[in-house]
Order: C-alpha cells, then structure tokens, then sequence
C-alpha cells in the first residue's frame, strides 16, 4: 500500500503532519511517539524577531472545539535554527516552517533567511486572526495575497505554501493568488473569528475579546472551501479544520486535499496524528485502495 | 522518564462534599516520577465534546502501590461527566505534567497555605515535607464552615494545622495569612508555600515580599494543551518591560513559581 504524497514538491511519507501552533517545534509531542511516524512536522508560527504574545486569558473551550489568541507568541527564527531545527532533524519526517511576520518586508526578510536553512518548505501565514498587524492585513484580499506571495516566491527556493483565512466571502479567489504568485501549494481551513462572552462578567472571555475558532466544530466548514478551492486551483492542498482522526483526514483527501493536518486534536489526544495514520491506511484497507493518491478529490457531488 | 499517556483503572470514589469528588487511580508510570506540586491532564470522554482534556492537580500519592489521587470540585460539563465515572472505569490520564514544582530542600520551617479547593496539592507538599523532618505548619482558609474540608487529613500531615473561617463560624476567625504572618514574626516559618484563589496569592506573595521571607505560589491559567504547545496558559513575568511583557506558560515553567518571578 502507497500513503506517500508529493505535497508542493515535498515528498510526505503519509498525508498526515501536523498544523502549526498546536505542535510547538515538536519537542513535547517527541514524549509519546517517534516524529518519523508523521508525515511532517509544520512549526508554530514563526518571525523574524522573536514574539512576546497576548495577554492571556488566550484560550476558552467551546462546544467541540476551542477558541484561541496567543498572538503568536515564539522564539524567533534565529532560536528555532539553533535551537529547534537540530531537534527536529533527528527526525525522520519533513519540516515545514509556518512563517509571520508585520510587514511584507518582514516576510521576506524571513523567507531570505529560511531559504538558507535545512528545512523541506515553508508555510506562508497570512491568516493568524489574532495579531494586529500583518497576517490578516494581507491575506483576505486577492491583490494583498498576490503581492506577498510574489515577493516571498523571488526569495525563496523550497517550496512554499501559503495558509489562508476563512474569514472572507470566497476563499477561492485567495486561493487563485497564491497560484497566480508562483506558489507550490496552499493550506487551509486556518481559523474563524469568533468570541465568547462570559455572562456574569458581561465581558469576552479572552483578553483579546476575539480569538480563532478551530476544532470539530469547523470541520464542516473546512471540508467545503477545501473542495471549492480543489475546483478553482492547480496546486495541491494541504487541508485542515477539525481533523482528529483518520476517517477526519480521508474526508479532506476526498474534497481534494493532498496531505491533511491535525491541529487542536493534538490536544485532546496526543497519538491524534500516528492514529489519523493508521485510520486512513483501514480505509484503504477496506476498500481496496492502494494508493492514497487514488482518494484525493475523489467525491462525488450530488 | 517523560511524561505518558494512560488508561488509569479507577479504584476508589469518594465524595467529600455534594460537589467534591476524591478519585484514586492506578497510574504506576505516573506516580513513580511525580514531583510534588505537578498536575495531570483527564479526558473525561472519547467524544468531541467536550473537546479539551481537564487539567487537575495531584492530591497524594501512593508510590508504593502506584496510587493517585486528585480531588476536583464539579463545576462544568467536564467535572460532571468526570464525576459520574464508577470504580473499575478506565480514566484516560496524561502525567506527570508541569516543570515547576515545590521545593522545601532548603528550608526548615514551612509555612503552607491554602485557601479553599486551591488547598488539594499541598497534602502531597506537606506529607512529604514532614516525613522528610521538616516543621510543618500549615493554614487553610475557607469563607465558611460548610466549605471545611480535609481537615483531619492535613491535620496528620502538619505539625501544626490552622483552619480559619472568613466568618468566623469554624476554627479560626479571619484569613488564613493573618495567622501565617503572625507565625512568621514569631520566627516559626522559614519560607512560604500558597496555593489558591488570586486575591490570597496576591496578599501571600505581598507578605513574603514585605518581611523578605523566600515563597513558592502554584498557579492556575485556562489551558488547552497543558504540555507547553499551545502557549495558552500564560503568566506575566515580573521583570518584563511593561509596554512588551514577557510569558511563560503556567502548564510548562509552573504550575508553581517562585514569586517573585511571575505577576499574577
């Protein structure tokens, strides 16, 4: 049985890798399985200085699934490449980095500097709805997508993916600017925007007042603009929203995602990702398929 | 050892009060690395909801026989479906967890004080404390007579154990810190160890401050992953810059600081 996916030029020996601030730089995860089992390990997003975060209160539980805004809080890319990188290196599974920043320059500043690290790609964010500046800035428009990516594309020689936003009126059109822009891949569901109210305090319970909505809660959501987006592009996905298994994951590949990630799952079960492994190769299994290539944007409408 | 990931046999229920729960539970690869003050995270259900696991402190444990215990006050949907686990179920438990953790090595004369439900990890800090010789003198507070609880427990675990009442309607009248302050002018504490709601923390830490005595504080902060991922649980740290304030994570650096190093 096949589960190798070439996912923008990076070869995952199974579909599954892990979403970005829910993995930390894979070092507590490291506790329970071997990382090889995976088949990437996607960073907490990172930027070129390092990143204090929000005030806490960051996170809230909500029905099946949870509401963040840390901010992006994290080390700075020259920490993770002293630092994380040789960690994760002793790992047999790819490294893909999720990058933010402020500012354009910003990002490709940073793009500059991952181009010349030893990891398999980068992963674009413009879409963390939980900072001021950057980010959203430039990930909900066409144009803004476009001219980010094009410039991050003259830096940068590994594959590049970008991360979008939900929190728009048609993702496709985003999604046609990271193509438009040269770039390998795109990933999505990041989160919806959303909030929650403490009633007897009458004030939002993060201190942000908003945060991202991630969780089972989304899947829905998630699964629909991964197959319009497999409609409307040519470079492959990379799918996630509120995937914690691998029946989770086959529904994705079916809507057209290439390679899947497990993101707050991981919190609720740490053997999430090698399970969600495991769950797609029974489908497969049973329904005598073998190669997980076959699956992938496999659904058929009504 | 790392920390792991087990189906615990629940072995013994007891309910301590109409909303207070006490488990026991199996948990050998757990108890045999805990360090005293570090917490342990509960699925309470295979479903998705609800979705997060429940970070709970370990009251006691048991090394010789692998026993842990925890003691959790319902308060939401997860508690409750925790509360209606029966003995013999399987509890799905991540421990130990937490860097942070209380340490009396050098120090004789402990003052350990607790308020309300905040008061369940410090048995396991206080038994310890004494079997290794240490003076023991702990002081719990709660708002009223109903609310007491573990007395007798800590009572064996303390060389000298100080119930007050907010009102007054059982042991002690007032707070508990008045009656740790003046222990500690008296001479008989050396250091302090306080867990409980942050109005208590936050008059304890200005105590040690103001005679200069050394005091740990366990900390609480809403958590999603517990393990140091996520960075949710984040407590200010004293030191930083007020315009660009530093963090660390109450489930990593914690759950318990020295405190002078966090601002809570």
């Amino acid at each position: 049985m096949n589960l190798e996916v070439n996912l923008a030029g990076i070869k995952l020996k199974n579909p599954v890798t892990v979403a970005s601030g829910t993995f930390g730089y894979g070092r507590e995860f490291s506790d329970f399985y071997d990382l090889g089992k995976i088949g990437a390990v996607i960073t907490k997003g990172t930027s070129l200085k390092p990143k204090n975060g929000n005030k806490p209160p960051r996170v809230c539980e909500t029905p099946a699934g949870m509401l963040n805004a840390i901010g992006l809080q994290n080390p700075g890319v020259e920490y993770f490449a002293q630092n994380d990188l040789p960690f994760l290196r002793k790992f047999d599974t790819k490294i893909i980095v999720n990058a933010c920043g402020n500012t354009v320059e910003d990002y490709v500043e940073l793009c500059r500097i991952l181009n010349t690290l030893d990891i398999d790609g980068v992963e674009l964010n413009l879409s963390c709805p939980n900072v001021k500046q950057g980010c959203l800035a430039f990930g909900t428009t066409y144009e803004g997508v476009k001219n980010v990516t094009s410039q991050c594309r003259k830096v940068l020689d590994k594959p590049l993916i970008v991360k979008l936003t939900p929190n728009v009126t048609d993702i496709t059109e985003t999604a046609k600017a990271v193509e438009d822009a040269g770039a390998d891949g795109v990933s999505l569901i990041n989160t919806l925007l959303g909030m929650v109210i403490d009633i007897d305090k009458k004030r939002p319970v993060l201190a942000n007042n908003t945060g991202g909505l991630s969780g089972p809660a989304i899947k829905p959501v998630a699964v629909r603009m991964v197959y319009q987006v497999a409609q409307k592009v040519n470079i492959p996905i990379l799918g996630l929203g509120g995937i914690v298994s691998g029946d989770d994951a086959v529904e994705f590949m079916l809507a057209g995602a290439k390679a899947v990630s497990i993101g707050c799952g991981n919190f609720a079960d740490p053997y999430a990702a090698p399970k969600a492994v495991e769950g797609i190769e029974s489908y497969l299994k049973k329904h005598n398929i073998e190669d997980v290539n076959e699956i992938i944007g496999k659904v058929q409408m009504n | 050892m790392p920390k792991v990931q087990v189906l615990s046999k629940l072995v013994k229920t007891e309910k301590l009060k109409e909303d207070i729960f006490k488990f026991s539970v199996e948990a050998k690869e757990i108890v045999a690395q805990a360090k005293i003050g570090q917490f342990i995270e509960i699925r309470v259900t295979d479903s998705v909801e609800p979705f997060l696991r429940r970070p709970i402190s370990i009251h006691n444990l048991d090394k010789e026989n692998g026993i842990l215990e925890f003691i959790f006050q319902v308060k939401g949907k997860g508690t409750t479906i925790l509360s209606k686990k029966k003995e013999g179920d399987l509890i799905d438990i991540i421990g130990p967890l937490g860097y942070g953790t209380f340490d009396y090595s050098k120090f004789q004369k402990l003052g350990i004080i607790g308020g309300g439900i905040g008061i369940f990890p410090l048995y396991e800090l206080a038994k310890e404390a004494k079997k290794d010789g240490k003076n023991v003198n702990t002081y719990l507070g709660f708002r009223n007579k109903d609310l007491v609880i573990l007395e007798k427990e800590f009572d064996e675990v303390s060389n000298n154990l100080v119930i007050a009442t907010d009102d007054g309607s059982y042991g002690k009248n007032g707070f508990a810190i008045n009656f740790l302050k003046e222990d500690i002018e008296n001479g008989k504490i050396d250091s302090i160890y306080a867990c409980g709601p942050l109005p208590m923390l936050r008059a304890v830490k200005d105590l040690a401050v103001e005679l200069n005595i050394p005091c740990q504080v366990s900390l609480e902060e809403k958590m999603a992953c517990g393990m140091g991922t996520c960075v949710g649980c984040s407590v200010k740290t004293a030191q930083s810059p007020k315009d660009n304030p530093e963090y660390v994570n109450v489930c990593k650096a914690g759950p318990v600081f020295d405190a002078n190093y966090v601002e809570f």
